[in-house]
């Protein structure tokens, strides 16, 4: 069985489509990049995997079943850290007890507690544990959220371009913890990337999309000059190996 | 200093203080924590309209003025979610449509109303023991929804990550509205119309400034609303001025006070630094 299977996924918002047509699937512990410009439905086909956005039509299972059907606890959600409400009183702590109960904490019990360390140090963030995350910088946040949306060990983590406000240094640990983490539970990676580069260098899989398929497969095979330049209308990039 | 507690109005009003603070201040978190804080003036508005209507009436004012204000609040939610206008726009659409049925109503009542005054401002001696049992009753649902505070502040937190653990979400955003709007609704004798929106954001604001956590700041601002209702209404038939103002003005002065001798962080909404050469 097939982790990810995307069969003719079709999304509409009235008489517009935001995704038309799309095929992909990748077994288990896979790393798919989605790829593609702004506007492009990255986002929406995040969501369609989610289960907060319907198709339109098409068939889309994840493990077997319609996200609508997948249990919470399958599901690893790794938001953009430009989402928080900084203004919003909460300990890194106490968004990795969220991830592990579904509810936001009040008291967090001991058993709790000793596995969200366990998922923080996992990402190497246990001393930020007690830290207000509103004092935290991107990178540092975008590892808290990482132990939030891993602490259930997940089936699927899905992640919606996490290096977004992150410095470079930061993004390779990220993507290095992230490596580390799928290849240790067999988890598989949905992220998507303004980065071909990461893309490149990381994914097992690649899609491509501007509102419809422009190309699906392994790294080395979609992310070509004609490809990018069909999606994105030109194929320079400052960080692009791009493949001709 | 005690002697006053004889006086049974004066009973009925500090319960009703007490009460009607702890239920202000516990939603009051998720007011000031979604950017509602409008909310609380648009639904006193709504109120209004209603009790106006009941006036006209020639009923109690209360029972046309609850499902009045809940139907606004639902009309509220209900336009937030199905449109992309903002919550301000939303609210200021039903806020000024409220009023203006409420002068409207008052306009067509002929004869002067006391009534309308004590709903105004807000009056500890028009406080009744059937409010108390209405007051007491909206308390006992607020206590019995208190599991559901967690599920709350996770989407309040992050709203596409409650969706996403599958909690229900926009009945969620439907029931508080509606617990909020019976609140407005059964503080306005003792707070008044006019500054009932205050005690739903100044505990919660001051509870946000003094907290590190959610559930600090929803502890902090229980505290601060049961607190200055009870010493605004004593310090109001002391000093023999208008319950409500009082009130608010000793949550204001607490408020000012703690801001002051508390150390706070970066502003609200502003990264406490940013990463090495990047955002």
């Amino acid at each position: 069985m097939q982790a990810l299977e995307v069969e003719k996924l079709s999304v509409r918002f009235g008489e517009q489509y935001i995704l038309h047509d799309v095929t992909c699937g990748v077994g288990e512990g896979a790393f798919l990049a989605v790829v593609g410009p702004n506007g492009a439905g990255k986002t929406t086909f995040l969501k369609v995997l989610l289960g907060l956005v319907k198709p339109a039509s098409g068939k889309v299972l994840v493990h077997g079943k319609s996200p609508q059907e997948m249990e919470p606890k399958w599901l690893g959600y790794v938001p953009q850290v430009k989402t928080l409400d900084r203004s919003f009183p909460a300990l890194a702590i106490e968004l990795v007890v969220s991830g592990l109960r579904g509810r936001w904490p009040g008291r967090i019990k001991p058993g709790e507690r000793k596995t969200a360390i366990k998922a923080l140090e996992q990402v190497d963030a246990a001393q930020l544990a007690h830290r207000a995350l509103n004092s935290l910088s991107g990178g540092e946040l975008q590892r808290i959220y990482l132990a939030c949306g891993t602490v259930r060990k997940p089936r699927l983590i899905v992640m919606d371009e996490p290096a977004t406000g992150i410095d470079m240094v930061a993004q390779k640990t990220l993507y290095q913890i992230l490596e580390d983490y799928r290849k240790e539970n067999k988890s598989t990676v949905v992220m998507v990337t303004h980065d071909w580069g990461v893309a490149n260098h990381h994914a097992s899989a690649v899609l491509i999309i501007n509102r419809e398929m422009i190309a699906f497969g392994l790294p080395g095979q979609v992310l070509t000059n004609e490809n990018l330049a069909r999606a994105y209308g030109h194929a320079g990039h400052p960080m692009t190996p791009i493949i001709e | 200093m005690f002697d006053i507690l004889a006086y049974p109005f004066m009973q009925y009003a500090l319960v009703a203080g007490i009460l009607v603070g702890f239920l202000a201040s516990y939603y009051g978190v998720f007011v000031v924590q979604r950017g509602l804080s409008f909310l609380g003036d648009g639904l006193a508005h709504a109120a209004f309209g209603g009790v106006a209507l009941g006036i006209l009436l020639s009923v109690q004012p209360l029972w046309i003025a609850v499902p009045f204000t809940i139907i606004v609040a639902i009309g509220i939610t209900w336009v937030r979610n199905r449109t992309r206008l903002a919550s301000d726009t939303v609210i200021g659409i039903f806020f000024a449509l409220s009023m203006a049925l409420g002068v409207v109503f008052l306009y067509l009542k002929t004869g002067y109303s006391v009534d309308a005054f004590n709903y105004l401002f807000g009056s500890i001696l028009a406080v009744t023991p059937t409010d108390l049992a209405v007051i007491a009753v909206v308390t006992a649902a607020t206590l019995c929804t208190i599991p559901l505070w967690g599920r709350w502040a996770y989407a309040t937190f992050d709203r596409e990550m409650g969706l996403v653990g599958r909690l229900p979400v926009f009945f969620d955003d439907y029931l508080i509205s509606v617990l909020i709007a019976v609140t407005v609704v059964v503080s306005v004798k003792v707070v008044g119309i006019v500054l009932v929106a205050a005690f739903l954001v100044i505990p919660a604001a001051t509870g946000r400034i003094m907290a590190r956590t959610f559930a600090g700041m929803t502890s902090y601002s229980m505290v601060i609303g049961i607190l200055t209702a009870l010493v605004g209404l004593l310090a109001s038939f002391r000093l023999n001025i208008p319950s409500g103002a009082t009130i608010v003005i000793t949550q204001g002065i607490i408020f000012a006070a703690l801001m002051l001798l508390t150390k706070q962080g970066p502003r609200l909404g502003e990264p406490a630094r940013t990463e090495r050469g990047g955002a």
